[in-house]
């Protein structure tokens, strides 16, 4: 057992983030999210195109063909790999179907190398419908929504699509990155911001929120680590619940750290909880995975080890 | 990011399974829990059986008499123990995973002669005098007091939540030599033996009801000056060398067992009827969710504890918040179940929801890990 990264997965890990740090910082990210809502611009909707130039570098870098194999022009590697590319999406904000694109590799035509945009319901939502080139699902009868998270937007569709594990695992890696930056993000803040002549994060009251945030942010990386290493269903349904809570905690104490500053849209903070708050409705839903791992209690004599 | 075990561990694993599987049936029936001289036997007597098969001090170093065996072995076997029902460490606690690494870290080798083997092989029981009345967080303000005199210290003061001191043969005691020294600078370590004169042992009830703990006087008890281990007045840094030190495995018993009682509970909501209300099932199913994760969070300390030789404790912070919240919330799930015989001590998980509410106090408060959590790993600063 040695349920660590290994040297190729720290360095592959590094070279997404390296990339989206150059390609997506922190200014293409507040440039994305003006020309995407813009102040009482309800008008133009959430998104405001997708940049279909990163699209393409992020294909070329293999994000979107990391499981396919060799053979096929794939990258060859597993759901590890591919979990840790997730998660420095959902650190980097990275807008646009992931997740849909991903999965497409390989059975849509040019999904690997970023050519093709490809959309899917998810639950029963389906991000970024409009400006896909492929529609994966059922999408008669969608109904656009005023997307809450200015960076996707969103149609309702009446038919929910067939839970699939795969997606469910990638959307909990995104919600383990949003996890972690936004608590590095509160610390940043509370080691910078002084009031009563010290900075607030000296007060126990700001770092207890803090170190929540980090042992909610640990407990989730073990799991999804983990639900990437076995592909067990159950074990993802227990990641993308801890990772789900994680995110959507984790920002709104990061919004509680910032005070006043974190409820303005100047801050991103807001940008992380409503993605976070999207990505929670993919998938079939937390009572239904807190359903089946019920279920499993009875079923199974649990032997933790396997 | 590997799960699997290797050939040779899930060797060690059968071979495990199977002594357990030999042993068990022939032990003696367990003692009741106030009955503390059939206790120390008990576990003393479990301690050999490890000893003469070759599992004793199966994490100490090889030249302190232990097997010198990676952590995964140490997972290994605490889960197949837990797994097989074998007893648990017991009155060997202190003496096996304080006093003992601590001896065989800081100690002359005279001293590690004379105290190793006798932990090892189930012959002495060891207890902590560490907190006080005074000194509980704020381990480092003790104030029991101890002044050379000839060959020996004079020890006068006293110590609180040491277990098993009713029936301990030494004490591995905190003591201030020097109080003119900042608070940390004049601690010395010792061992006492519990037979020396000015010693009194009195049972403290807990509110579960039972005597768990003790508290110790110490009126001018005599410990000889050969019995300090480390230097006078750097007994902090001997004691932080192991408790700041880790494999990750503290809790492995533990979540297996938690991970137990939860599929118990199920089936027990199955019978009496209440696994048809769903919020309570949907919590069951929650808490399956969190122990799994504890389970995954402990194999993956472990396996950092066994790349870089022991993690420090502060990883251990991280796990022990978690933990100790999720046992309080699986005895609260338990009691939803239970119904009207949550109110019943004849139940064992009544009992075990009291004891539970001790996690988040012992062994460092939930308060204190949150403030080593932001200002050791997150480097939040101190307040004034």
């Amino acid at each position: 057992m040695d349920f660590q990264l290994t040297d190729d997965q720290r360095a592959l890990r590094a070279g997404v983030r390296e990339l989206l740090v150059r390609r997506f910082g922190r200014e293409r990210l507040r440039a994305a999210v003006d020309r995407g809502a813009g102040e009482g611009s309800g008008e133009r909707g959430a998104g405001g195109g997708l940049d279909r130039a990163l699209w393409r570098e992020l294909g070329e870098a293999g994000f979107f063909a990391l499981r396919l194999p060799e053979a096929r022009g794939g990258v060859g590697l597993g759901l590890p790999e591919a979990v840790l590319a997730f998660e420095e999406a959902g650190r980097a904000l990275l807008p646009g179907p992931l997740v849909a694109t991903h999965l497409a590799a390989g059975d849509v035509p040019g999904a690997a190398s970023g050519a093709c945009v490809v959309a899917a319901v998810d639950g029963d939502l389906v991000e970024w419908l409009d400006e896909a080139d492929v529609v994966r699902g059922d999408v008669s009868g969608a109904v656009a929504l005023r997307s809450v998270d200015p960076l996707t937007p969103l149609h309702r569709v009446p038919r929910a699509a067939p839970p699939d594990p795969v997606a469910d695992l990638l959307t909990a890696a995104e919600q383990l990155g949003s996890a972690a930056w936004t608590c590095a993000l509160a610390v940043q803040h509370a080691r910078a911001r002084e009031q009563f002549g010290q900075p607030i994060g000296a007060f126990q009251a700001v770092k207890h929120l803090c170190s929540e945030m980090l042992v909610r942010v640990e407990v989730a990386r073990a799991a999804v680590y983990a639900a990437a290493v076995t592909g067990d269903p159950l074990d993802i349904a227990a990641a993308r619940l801890l990772a789900d809570e994680a995110a959507e905690r984790g920002a709104r104490d990061c919004l509680q750290v910032h005070g006043g500053m974190g409820f303005t849209w100047e801050s991103d903070v807001h940008l992380h909880l409503k993605r976070a708050w999207s990505r929670a409705r993919r998938g079939a839903g937390a009572a239904a995975a807190e359903e089946a791992l019920a279920e499993e209690l009875l079923t199974s004599a649990a032997r933790p080890g396997t | 990011m590997d799960l699997s075990y290797t050939d040779e561990d899930e060797e060690f694993r059968a071979r495990l399974r199977e002594w357990l599987g030999e042993v068990l049936p022939g032990l003696p029936p367990k003692p009741p829990a106030d009955d503390w001289p059939g206790r120390r036997a008990y576990d003393l007597g479990w301690q050999r059986l490890l000893y003469d098969a070759g599992y004793a001090g199966l994490h100490w170093p090889v030249d302190a008499g232990g097997r010198g065996a990676t952590p995964t072995r140490q997972l290994i076997y605490l889960e197949e123990t837990e797994q097989a029902g074998a007893p648990y460490v017991g009155a060997n606690f202190v003496g096996l995973l304080h006093a003992g690494p601590t001896i065989a870290a800081e100690g002359s080798a005279r001293q590690r002669a004379r105290w190793l083997p006798p932990v090892l092989r189930g012959e002495e029981v060891w207890c902590q005098g560490f907190s006080e009345p005074d000194a509980g967080s704020d381990l480092a303000s003790l104030r029991t007091r101890a002044w050379r005199d000839g060959d020996d210290y004079v020890v006068s003061g006293s110590k609180i939540w040491t277990s098993h001191a009713e029936v301990a043969d030494w004490c591995e005691l905190l003591v201030r030599t020097d109080t003119d020294a900042p608070k940390h600078r004049g601690i010395s370590w010792l061992a006492m033996p519990m037979d020396a004169p000015g010693i009194t042992v009195r049972p403290l009830r807990t509110l579960a009801g039972s005597a768990e703990f003790a508290e110790v006087f110490l009126d001018e008890v005599r410990v000889p000056v050969a019995n300090r281990v480390g230097a006078e007045n750097d007994g902090w840094r001997v004691t932080m060398v192991t408790l700041s030190f880790e494999r990750g495995t503290a809790f492995v018993g533990e979540v297996v067992a938690c991970r137990r009682v939860l599929g118990e509970l199920a089936r027990e909501a199955r019978k009496n009827g209440r696994w048809d209300d769903v919020p309570l099932r949907r919590r069951l199913g929650r808490l399956n969710a969190e122990f799994r994760a504890l389970w995954r969070l402990t194999q993956w300390n472990v396996s950092e504890a066994e790349r870089v030789g022991g993690v420090p404790g502060v990883g251990g912070s991280v796990f022990k918040l978690r933990y100790s919240q999720a046992r309080q919330e699986l005895y609260d799930a338990a009691a939803e179940v239970l119904g009207p015989e949550a109110l019943d001590l004849g139940r064992r998980w009544t009992v075990d929801r009291l004891s539970s509410l001790s996690y988040t106090i012992a062994a460092g408060t939930s308060q204190i890990q949150r403030n080593i959590v932001a200002e050791r790993i997150l480097g939040l600063p101190k307040g004034r």
